[in-house]
């Protein structure tokens, strides 16, 4: 058992095991955003759609399934976010004195900015949480709607509320535009990081990976535009 | 012939203080002079003025040693794709140019002086695993070990390595990863280096990571700047065969010492 575990945080103490354990959760997390995105874009459907939808998510496994999934999804970012900070501590100690003049040849913006991507979407977490999950400084509790005869959350009207209220919109879509930069170098680069990326695949990564980031993008501002331009009411 | 005028911006240093930026006109410089040939011009010159001449790395001035280590306006080993410092030539540039001339930059890469800088870190990991250990005694036929050609190609490749440090300059992390990765690569592929494999590759990462060199974030500034275009799919390897040793390492057999012997 100790063997294990001395092998195990050797494994984590080195550059590529810290590396790997980003990647691996950030492929848990880029699922977890795929997922969200298609459930709440539910609210296209109809009233009735998303919150059977919210509905089933809550009584799943008779309440039981919200939590593991939550459980795993916070165990996910904290290891994400954990790991990059070091990581990012180890690259800054790596180069202290700055050069003169540093010309980057092939590297986009988007790949020197994830720190500053993450860490702001991290903050968008906690409050889209806050907003939406813990419902703190609002009624969004009080919100209830009658569904096949039983009275349950009405997810709908509470998004409508939610983004009805201009400050938290534009958040939410600047924390949209960073996601997709963040998803923009992630995603290729997690298929480096896990050794599967071949010179033939590396350009597919990459395109799937702005096309991905792309349809977050897209998907999850259309919701704050529709309710925004009154077209979901 | 012609001949250029040009205003560099050349790092002054000594080990240990802090250096800065010396401003040093090179007029006529003939643009057929390699850009080392080049800093000698200047450092006869310095020498002729009764001042410090610049002190930089250079051995063999044709490609294959690695030594002549400066970033050049902030690429290592300058603008000219695959091309070590040695091999760059002045009609690169246009009279009038401002050049900027600094060391490679790493913590890993301590200055001694000017624009040398110790890049013994690089020994130290090649000594934690970079070799295949040789038995003494008849050596076989070399035809005994059947080698495809594209592995042998492939390795051959990797193994063109020259060690001269500019993935790391490079980097902005100051990352080691192609260098560790091509000359682990180069042995992990070839059947004498499969008895070694794991070792070798945990051994040369722990002591890349002990050096202070950064971790990759896979945006390939080293592979633009190789000189000699070592690829970014050695570090695809090298994570694969970390991952690999790693899990091994962590869940398999422990390893009983061999008893008996003297
Ligand atoms: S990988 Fe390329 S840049 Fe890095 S040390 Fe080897 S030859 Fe130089
Ligand atoms: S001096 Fe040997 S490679 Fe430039």
């Amino acid at each position: 058992m100790s063997a294990v575990f001395d092998s195990l945080s050797r494994f984590y103490a080195s550059s590529i095991g810290k590396k790997i354990l980003v990647a691996l959760t950030g492929l848990m997390l880029l699922g977890f955003v795929l997922g969200h995105m298609i459930g709440n874009l539910l609210i296209f459907v109809g009233k009735d759609a998303i919150n059977e939808y919210g509905h089933m998510l809550q009584t799943m496994l008779h309440g039981g399934g919200v939590w593991i999934a939550r459980i795993g999804l916070l165990g996910a970012v904290v290891v994400h976010v954990v790991a990059t900070i070091q990581l990012t501590q180890a690259n800054r100690a790596a180069r202290k004195d700055a050069y003169g003049m540093h010309k980057a040849q092939v590297s986009g913006k988007a790949s020197h900015t994830m720190i500053w991507s993450g860490l702001t979407i991290l903050a968008f977490i906690i409050y889209h949480l806050l907003h939406f999950t813990v419902r703190k400084n609002n009624d969004y509790d009080t919100y209830k709607t009658v569904l096949h005869g039983e009275t349950v959350h009405d997810v709908y009207r509470m998004v409508i509320a939610g983004f009805s209220w201009a400050p938290a919109s534009i958040f939410y879509i600047i924390a949209m535009v960073l996601l997709s930069s963040h998803l923009s170098h992630g995603f290729s680069s997690l298929f480096q990081t896990l050794g599967v990326a071949t010179d033939k695949t590396e350009p597919l990564f990459k395109k799937l990976g702005y096309a991905f980031a792309g349809l977050i993008l897209v998907g999850n501002c259309s919701i704050v535009l529709a309710v925004w331009l009154g077209y979901v009411r | 012939m012609s001949q250029l005028n040009l205003h560099l911006k050349v790092w002054r240093q000594n080990a240990g203080q802090p250096g800065h930026f010396q401003d040093i006109e090179a007029p006529e410089i003939p643009d057929h002079a390699s850009f080392l040939e080049m800093m000698d011009i200047i450092n006869e010159r310095l020498i002729a003025k009764g001042q410090e001449p610049v002190a930089f790395d250079h051995d063999c001035r044709e490609g294959i040693c690695g030594m002549c280590s400066m970033q050049i306006n902030g690429v290592p080993h300058g603008p000219e794709k695959a091309t070590t410092t040695c091999q760059l030539h002045m009609r690169k540039f246009r009279t009038g140019d401002t050049i900027w001339v600094e060391p490679f930059r790493a913590k890993a890469f301590p200055v001694i002086k000017d624009l040398v800088v110790n890049r013994g870190a690089f020994d130290r990991i090649q000594q934690a695993g970079g070799f295949v250990t040789v038995r003494t005694g008849a050596p076989q036929d070399a035809n005994a070990l059947p080698i495809g050609k594209e592995v042998a190609d492939a390795a051959m490749d990797a193994a063109a390595c020259i060690g001269c440090g500019a993935c790391v300059a490079a980097c902005k992390n100051a990352s080691a990863m192609l260098f560790v990765s091509a000359k682990a690569g180069q042995l992990n592929l070839l059947p004498q280096g499969q008895p070694e494999k794991d070792r070798r590759t945990l051994g040369m990462v722990r002591q890349m990571d002990k050096e202070g060199f950064g971790n990759c974030t896979n945006q390939y500034e080293c592979e633009a700047a190789c000189p000699k275009e070592i690829s970014v799919r050695w570090i695809t390897k090298l994570n694969r065969d970390y991952a690999v040793a790693a899990v091994k390492d962590a869940f398999g057999n422990t390893r009983k010492e061999a008893g008996g012997g003297d």
